[in-house]
């Protein structure tokens, strides 16, 4: 082996401990905000017994989860039942290795150990585990495949309410597949890349110090954060898992740490939702009002880091916030709002998008990047009053409706 | 349309799902910033605050059994045999015993407090005001057996004694 390719890969190594570690430990936190927050928005104060103000909460569940007996169904296929929970848990890790977290980072050694020879590597690296040059393909692509681990979960189980769970998230990821993939488009148009380095440069370059895409593509960040929010099953579209109706879902038989597969699983996805929201439309690392993050070093990677921590826990937040605002959607609703609302809204706003980025380089020759961004964020305020405030009066959601009367019940919709 | 199916009007113009959506955050986000109500039970008994339910045990709470006793330490029992008689969950063992000077005392008192469903008539029913429920909760043992309480167990308890429901005056004024 050549020094530089050992370089190459210690220091991926490195990078791959690192972003390994802090999702897993990320995770095991999740699930104690998760539970401090649902405490706190209903008067509570949580778990506040293991450790210092619950902190140590994570570590007893996870000693439970390991000590609680296994159990396997009788009838249960136990060769897919085993599997199951890996093939929802890897995807879920894997999209954890091609987030930015931080400002690339120049590194610079050159040493030698005894017996392992000679080390050498500089490059500017990005704080990536792997910069892929397919970025948000390989997100949508890796997505999908989750859906493979609870489908076959609920299928494996061979219980009626593990089967419905499965049905219902396969049916339900699939579709906020397209509406997710349509709403990420119009940021690939502006970027024009698919790599998140080249999203997040975009969204700080041009001269303009606070050029997010969440302006002039406002009505795709709303869409990819609802899509977000049904491709993680999180409430208000937590169906398959509706206990009120299907017990737990997909994962009613599971026990001990094969549940806690799935639970570790659907975390991570929503961290890795979180990092995709604040890189499509929230400039990633950046840090607004400043140019300093743009030139390369250390404290800019730790400043840009935190940013990214701060953004991320954010939209976390955001997660467990709307799960304490909003009840669970019907299964025809969630549908209709996927395939009626969410896919031809999302068509007509890449239709747009395009239009008006066409009209801004070829037709008006706005030269001023100021100009484009304004350009496009004066159609998303149009657009957003007309959807959000004219059309949305009880239509989008309710199905159909009589002109005057009373709410018609959508009936055989999707 | 079935009997007994109440048909709940929903509102049908003037609704819009996202402004519902953002008022509803904004009241759990309010909601969250609000004073806690959870009591911190081992380390706080009661919450008299009235903003946090104004918890207090109330004093006719009836819990497991006390004995009293007089001045001397001995139990105020005269063994009449009235409490075993009136306990309708027949938890009372009772042995009466007779000194020289023809002092009536218990041999063995005992009560199941596993069978007590803590009515409080024999309180009631006691003529020497002897035994008592008590205004207690915490209960937990080990073992089952632990859980018959004999009179040495019965007459060192020191919690407070349930001051029953008086019909006279049953707001307890």
């Amino acid at each position: 082996m050549t020094p530089e390719l050992k370089g190459f890969l210690l220091v991926s190594a490195v990078k791959l401990l690192v972003v390994f570690t802090i999702t897993l430990v990320g995770v095991a936190l999740l699930t104690l905000m998760e539970r401090k927050v649902s405490a706190w928005m209903q008067y509570r104060r949580g778990p506040n017994r293991v450790g210092f103000a619950g902190l140590l909460q994570p570590a007893a569940d996870g000693v439970k989860n390991i000590l609680k007996e296994e159990t396997f169904p009788g009838t249960a296929n136990r060769g897919l039942f085993m599997l199951a929970p890996t093939l929802a848990f890897i995807p879920a890790m894997t999209l954890g290795s091609i987030i930015h977290w931080a400002a690339p980072l120049p590194i610079n050694f050159d040493f030698t150990l005894p017996l392992l020879g000679r080390f050498a590597y500089s490059a500017l690296t990005t704080m990536a585990v792997a910069d892929l040059p397919i970025g948000m393909i390989f997100v949508l692509a890796v997505s999908s495949t989750g859906v493979y681990g609870i489908a076959l979960a609920g299928w494996s189980s061979n219980n009626k309410y593990s089967l419905l769970g499965g049905l219902r998230a396969t049916a339900q990821m699939v579709s906020y597949e397209v509406a997710m993939g349509l709403a990420v488009i119009p940021v690939l148009l502006l970027t024009g890349n698919v790599a998140f380095g080249e999203i997040i440069k975009a969204q700080q370059q041009n001269g303009i110090a606070f050029n997010w895409f969440v302006f002039p593509l406002f009505i795709a960040f709303h869409n990819f954060l609802v899509s977000g929010f049904a491709e993680t099953n999180r409430l208000p579209f937590d169906l398959p898992e509706a206990e009120s109706e299907l017990i737990a879902g997909y994962h009613t038989e599971y026990s001990a740490m094969k549940f806690s597969m799935f639970f570790i699983a659907e975390y991570a996805n929503m961290v890795t939702v979180s990092a995709m929201v604040t890189t499509l439309f929230l400039g990633g690392w950046d840090i607004p009002f400043t140019h300093w993050d743009e030139t390369p070093g250390l404290a800019q990677t730790l400043a840009t880091g935190a940013m990214m921590f701060l953004k991320i826990t954010f939209w976390l937040f955001f997660f467990m916030w709307i799960r304490w605002t909003l009840p669970r959607f019907r299964y025809d609703q969630l549908m209709t709002l996927g395939w009626k609302v969410l896919m031809p809204v999302g068509l007509a706003y890449v239709m747009l998008i395009a239009s008006a980025i066409y009209l801004a380089d070829n037709v008006l020759l706005l030269t001023n990047p100021l100009m484009k961004l304004l350009l496009l964020t004066g159609i998303n305020v149009a657009l957003g009053y007309l959807i959000f405030v004219v059309l949305d009066r009880g239509l989008l959601i309710t199905g159909t409706r009589k002109r005057g009367g009373a709410v018609e019940r959508a009936t055989g919709a999707a | 349309m079935a009997i007994g199916v109440k048909v709940l009007r929903r509102p049908d113009r003037g609704v819009s799902y996202v402004r519902a959506t953002l008022k509803g955050m904004a009241i759990t986000f309010r909601k969250m910033l609000e004073p806690k109500v959870t009591m911190q039970y081992p380390e706080e008994k009661s919450a008299p605050e009235p903003e946090r339910g104004g918890w207090t045990i109330s004093p006719r709470w009836r819990g497991t059994h006390r004995m009293l006793t007089d001045e001397q330490g001995r139990s105020k029992c005269v063994a009449c045999g009235l409490c075993p008689q009136i306990c309708p969950a027949n938890c009372i063992k009772l042995v009466p015993g007779e000194d020289e000077e023809g002092h009536r005392y218990p041999l063995i008192y005992e009560i199941d407090e596993f069978r007590c469903i803590f009515c409080g008539y024999c309180q009631e029913v006691c003529p020497e005001e002897a035994i008592h429920v008590g205004v207690h909760y915490e209960n937990a043992e080990y073992s089952r057996d632990r859980f018959v309480y004999d009179l040495e167990r019965l007459s060192s308890q020191a919690h407070p004694v349930s001051s029953l429901w008086d019909p006279m005056d049953p707001k307890g004024e």
